[in-house]
């Protein structure tokens, strides 16, 4: 059956990011198409309309909207490859917790800055603030090297549900410790020595953009919005 | 099958604790129902949930399952035989969590919150908003008897709690959700019509109450 697939992105976005490995790790081969966020397209306001947010997975011309519901929904429809959430439901359920803290946690650390509103704490706001937003930063980092433990991977010994949902912030990393300034390694060496081993993958190396060029684009929109 | 152990720890206006009530309802599962005290958390709900120290923890069998959406799509996997909450066809399924994820966001997210906890302008554009919101999902909702179809399904167990905090809301930003969103208002009636749900959600005027309590706990007007 001719499968036709097809997802609106943005380079930068960690939510894209997570689509596209799922696609990848599925070796499934679609159509990736480049939205400009200041001007989106009849396409993507027609598939997202609640929303109007990229990414948008569409599948057959049918659109699925949020990143974690495309990654179920790919791991469900092409079920045979890759798996990445766990049969047992209780792994299941532990699967989408972590998903859901990296979630409600990472995300409030700036990387939805980008996307729509201008929130960074970590590059857009000095002294006390920073320093507050860098040591909440950290210890959200530290739980999930916790929970990681001695695994190669959150999903155990392959790639998972968790893996797909936090790896795309690490193209982020770079940016946060230059604007920052502080070391991501030197607090939680495991934690980066686990994005590194999800780096060897294909699915993810050719996933997430260069670390510079996220750093460029950060600098752009500080310009940009008048941020020193 | 041996017996299953299930412990709910809960706080009976939390309308997170209602959607997995009416979960486990629904699949008939026996269960002890544990009520904390948020102001002074009790060992085991720590112990349970020592990322978030939130209710409301599903403990089945010993082993903690935390966060809502979490909870009802698990309990919806270990007991798939009763009352299936979620479609089997994956577009459906990402179709249901999708609007899950909405109600999350938009109904249960902060700014739905200033409704009862702002006033002048700033609450008169959470009320446009929130109102927006509602008539989102009576259009998704359609013609059907429930989000699920024929049945309860996935999306009206995340909404239907928030029915008990209306009244609530209606009163102290003083206007009708019912004459804004009537067809919302006759499927939130539908479903307490059922057992499930209208043993899991408190009364309105007790809410009201609680809301007020809280509003003078924290100095609001």
């Amino acid at each position: 059956m001719a499968e036709e697939v097809v997802l609106l992105d943005f380079w930068p976005s960690p939510f894209g990011m997570r689509s596209r490995i799922a696609l990848a790790e599925k070796g499934i081969k679609y159509e990736h198409k480049e939205e400009d966020l200041r001007n989106k397209s009849a396409l993507l306001l027609q598939m997202n309309p609640v929303h109007k947010k990229i990414p948008v997975l569409i599948h057959n011309g049918k659109p699925v909207c949020e990143s974690l519901i495309q990654v179920q929904y790919i791991d469900e429809v092409w079920h045979d490859k890759a798996p990445l959430l766990p049969s047992d439901p209780y792994q299941k359920a532990t699967a989408r917790f972590w998903a859901d803290y990296v979630d409600k946690k990472i995300r409030s650390f700036s990387f939805s800055f980008f996307i729509y509103e201008l929130g960074g704490r970590v590059w857009k706001t000095k002294g006390e603030e920073q320093a507050t937003a860098k040591k909440e930063l950290i210890e959200t980092l530290k739980l999930l090297e916790k929970e990681l433990g001695d695994k190669p991977y959150f999903g155990g010994e392959s790639l998972g549900y968790v893996d797909v949902a936090f790896i795309p912030f690490y193209s982020w990393f770079y940016a946060l410790e230059k604007c920052g300034n502080f070391s991501i390694e030197a607090e939680c060496p495991k934690l980066i020595a686990w994005a590194k081993r999800c780096m060897q993958k294909e699915s993810v190396a050719k996933s997430l953009p260069d670390q510079q060029k996220v750093y460029d684009f950060i600098l752009e929109m500080k310009k940009h919005f008048g941020n020193e | 099958m041996a017996d299953e152990d299930v412990v709910l720890l809960d706080f009976w206006p939390s309308p997170f604790g209602m959607r997995v009530r009416i979960a486990l309802a629904e699949k008939e599962i026996k269960y002890e129902y544990k009520e904390e005290d948020l102001r002074n958390k009790s060992d085991l709900l720590r112990k349970m949930n020592p990322i978030h120290k939130k209710i409301p923890v599903l403990i089945h069998n010993g082993k903690p399952v935390c966060e809502s959406l979490v909870q009802v799509q698990y309990i919806d996997e270990i007991w798939p035989h009763k009352s299936p909450l979620l479609p089997t066809d994956p577009y459906q399924r990402a179709i249901a969590r999708f609007w899950g994820d909405f109600v999350e966001k938009k109904i249960y997210g902060l700014e739905s919150g200033k409704v009862w906890t702002t006033k002048g302008e700033e609450q008169e554009a959470a009320k446009k908003e929130f109102i927006e919101c509602l008539k989102l999902l009576e259009g998704e909702l359609g013609n059907k008897a429930y989000f699920g179809g024929e049945n309860l399904g996935y999306v009206d167990v995340v909404l239907v709690p928030f029915y008990s905090w209306f009244y609530a809301y209606e009163k102290c930003g003083n206007f009708s959700i019912e004459t804004e969103c009537p067809k919302l208002i006759a499927w939130a009636k539908r479903c307490m019509e059922k057992d499930s749900v209208s043993k899991s959600l408190p009364d309105q005027d007790k809410i009201y109450d609680y809301v007020f309590h809280l509003k003078k706990v924290f100095g609001i007007e």
